[in-house]
């Protein structure tokens, strides 16, 4: 077998293996973790730079053109056997690029970042179960598989949350966060049963293609949306997001950012996939209450941030509004759509809301890193106590005012060009919406200038007078991030035109994603 | 081998374009304007005399810590002003699961609302 059989074999069982092995290896950590600290270290950092590699494998192939389809089970789809099966579209490659680069880094940080506690074996073992969980949510083409994922994810990142046991409060918000979750997860089984009932399929593209939007369906489509926007910390139903990202260690912060977008990955796939026929004579109701969700999440979000002290619980405020931003963009298109003489403007939004699921995990990502190397060298979160830590911290500073930068949409961040999206395509659907946008983003620029001159200005502390410069590892995870960030900022046609605009696409073309698994399927677009 | 066209292309938005490689080009420019004003004032800078001192009208320096304004008092106009948007907010935010529960309940009520009953009532009209 030559380099390129290999890699074309590869390539055909990347959706499985992309799942399998953080799942396999999640399980062999706690041995490996017996024989030696680092060596479990080493271990869980190459598990995930093995997925990553092949997610980009996938994700390489599938934004080229390609759909991929992989059957666990019968292959013959006539046959009435219990099967999975996983479509990996480009919006599937793209989330999971996302979710796998949170997963690589936050493992890389974590070295040196918790490296002064026990039971670390059960943290590594955590994440990679966690890791699993998310990139099956965005593999999956099958609805029970992805309520199955969307509790693995729930029950390790609650475990995560609550990992500080020592303190009640982190406790308190894993618990919180267990809760809410089941109970999202409940009314999402209870809407799977509804379209079992109907169809006798659990298939998401064998439902889209029966799917007749009868009364049950509304209501499924109803506890779908609910669900999964709380599981997304839409507003009202936000409250459990600052209490869990608060509270949890920033390396679990860092990784839940990419949870919750999972979740609005499946709030993304329902609205345009599933009910992608169906919902097009309602599409303008389910486009406007995604458009008034977001502004409201946008604005509430960044007021809370506003008043706020805590570092951590500032910035989880700070990325519920950017939640906002995301709803904003792929509900102006989904408002849009069914206005022919509108399509370009359709098509903004969506890359708009698109590009900005990933600028927003990088920005807000960041912040929380440096959140996280502030705790490690102060322990101190209340930003009312920090002050003047610019001195002892120059490359944490550096960092954080590039995420701060790019968070407020400031040019030439990357949270600039998927922002600029956003106002021009909501502009044309109506101004007062770019208006919230655009103030939105300058309350969020107006509070983390308050975190950076309440942290890092100021005179020296003498209390922050032996501070020290972060460890390596957490220099070079906050490091790439921020590189990242910027190569995106600066090159942001590239990234649209490669990775966001074929996302965008394959949302809008939901007939591609059917027609892999039913070919006989007509409708779409 | 490596191709920088594609890197340097203008970002199409729709109705509008972006360039970043320009804006960064003009920080470029602004930060070296900077530096050569700031070659011009170094020459009168003398380390570790009165200029080097914090100057309070003749008042005492206070400690390091009270120098520093703290979070709480940044934007403390503008939060004073809004009290009361703030303040219910923060009262919605009670830290209680059961609210956090009762929340879910509301917002699939009014989805239900204007999905289902909104829909028909539409479509009577």
């Amino acid at each position: 077998m030559n380099v390129a059989d290999l890699i074309d074999l590869l390539l055909q069982h990347s959706p499985a293996l992309i799942v399998a092995i953080p799942l396999l290896g999640a399980f062999i950590t706690p041995l490996i973790s017996r024989l030696n600290d680092k060596v479990r270290n080493v271990f869980v950092i190459l598990t995930l730079g093995l997925t990553a590699s092949l997610v980009f494998l996938l994700a390489s192939d599938v934004f080229s053109g390609n759909i991929h389809t992989y059957i666990f089970g019968s292959q013959d789809l006539a046959l009435p056997v219990v099967r999975i099966l996983f479509e990996v579209d480009a919006m599937s490659a793209f989330m999971v690029i996302i979710s796998v680069i949170l997963s690589l880094i936050a493992v890389i940080y974590s070295w040196s970042f918790m490296k002064e506690n026990t039971g670390l074996d059960k943290y590594y073992t955590l994440i990679l179960l966690m890791t699993a969980g998310m990139l099956g949510m965005e593999l999956t083409g099958d609805l029970f598989n992805f309520f199955v994922f969307l509790e693995i994810t729930s029950i390790s990142s609650a475990a995560l949350v609550a990992f500080w046991t020592n303190k009640a409060k982190s406790v308190e918000a894993g618990f919180k966060y267990i809760v809410i979750s089941t109970i999202g997860a409940l009314f999402i089984l209870f809407s799977i049963a509804l379209f079992y009932g109907q169809y006798n399929a659990l298939n998401m593209a064998m439902i889209a293609s029966a799917i007749q939007y009868t009364f049950l369906d509304k209501i499924a489509l109803v506890l779908l949306i609910a669900a999964l926007a709380m599981k997304a910390g839409v507003v009202p139903m936000h409250m459990w997001l600052p209490d869990a990202y608060g509270k949890a260690p920033s390396s679990i912060t860092f990784i839940l950012v990419g949870a919750t977008q999972a979740s609005l990955y499946g709030v993304f796939r329902v609205c345009f996939t599933i009910y992608g026929g169906a919902i097009n004579l309602s599409s303008i109701s389910v486009g406007w209450i995604l458009v008034i969700m977001g502004i409201i999440t946008m604005l509430l979000g960044v007021a809370m941030a506003i008043i706020q002290t805590d570092f951590k619980r500032l910035i989880a405020f700070g990325a519920v509004a950017e939640i906002g931003y995301m709803l904003l963009g792929i509900g102006t298109g989904l408002v849009v759509m069914l206005n022919p003489e509108m399509t370009a403007t359709g098509l903004a939004a969506m890359k708009g809301g698109i590009f900005h699921i990933m600028n927003d995990a990088l920005d807000v990502g960041l912040l929380f890193l440096v959140a996280g190397a502030i705790y490690y060298a102060t322990k101190e979160t209340s930003l009312n106590k920090l002050g003047g830590l610019a001195r002892n911290m120059k490359y944490t500073t550096v960092f954080f005012i590039i995420g701060l930068l790019a968070v407020s949409g400031m040019p030439p961040m990357n949270g600039f060009a998927s922002k600029l999206l956003i106002y021009e395509s909501t502009y044309h659907l109506n101004p007062i919406l770019s208006i919230f946008a655009i103030l939105s983003s300058i309350m969020l620029l107006a509070v983390f200038v308050k975190v950076f001159h309440s942290a890092f200005l100021g005179p020296a502390l003498p209390k922050f007078e032996n501070v020290k410069e972060v460890p390596k590892s957490m220099l070079i995870a906050m490091g790439a991030i921020a590189t990242i960030i910027i190569i995106f900022g600066l090159f942001p046609e590239l990234i649209v035109n490669n990775i966001v605009e074929p996302a965008a696409n394959a949302l809008i073309n939901y007939g591609d994603y059917i027609r892999e698994v039913i070919p006989s399927f007509t409708g779409g677009a | 081998m490596f191709i920088l066209e594609p890197l340097l292309e203008t970002f199409q938005t729709g109705s509008g374009f972006w360039n970043p490689v320009i804006w960064v080009d003009a920080i470029i420019v602004a930060l070296l304007i900077v530096v050569v004003l700031r070659g011009f004032g170094n020459k009168e800078y003398k380390k570790k005399t009165g200029q080097t001192q914090a100057f309070l009208s003749g008042n005492p320096e206070y400690e390091k810590e009270q120098m520093h304004i703290k979070s709480s008092n940044i934007y403390w106009g503008f939060t004073e002003s809004l009290k009361w948007v703030f303040d219910s907010l923060k009262k919605l935010h009670t830290g209680n699961i059961s609210d956090y529960s009762l929340w879910f309940i509301i917002v699939m009520a009014i989805l239900f609302i204007v999905l289902i009953m909104g829909e028909n009532l539409v479509g009577a009209i």
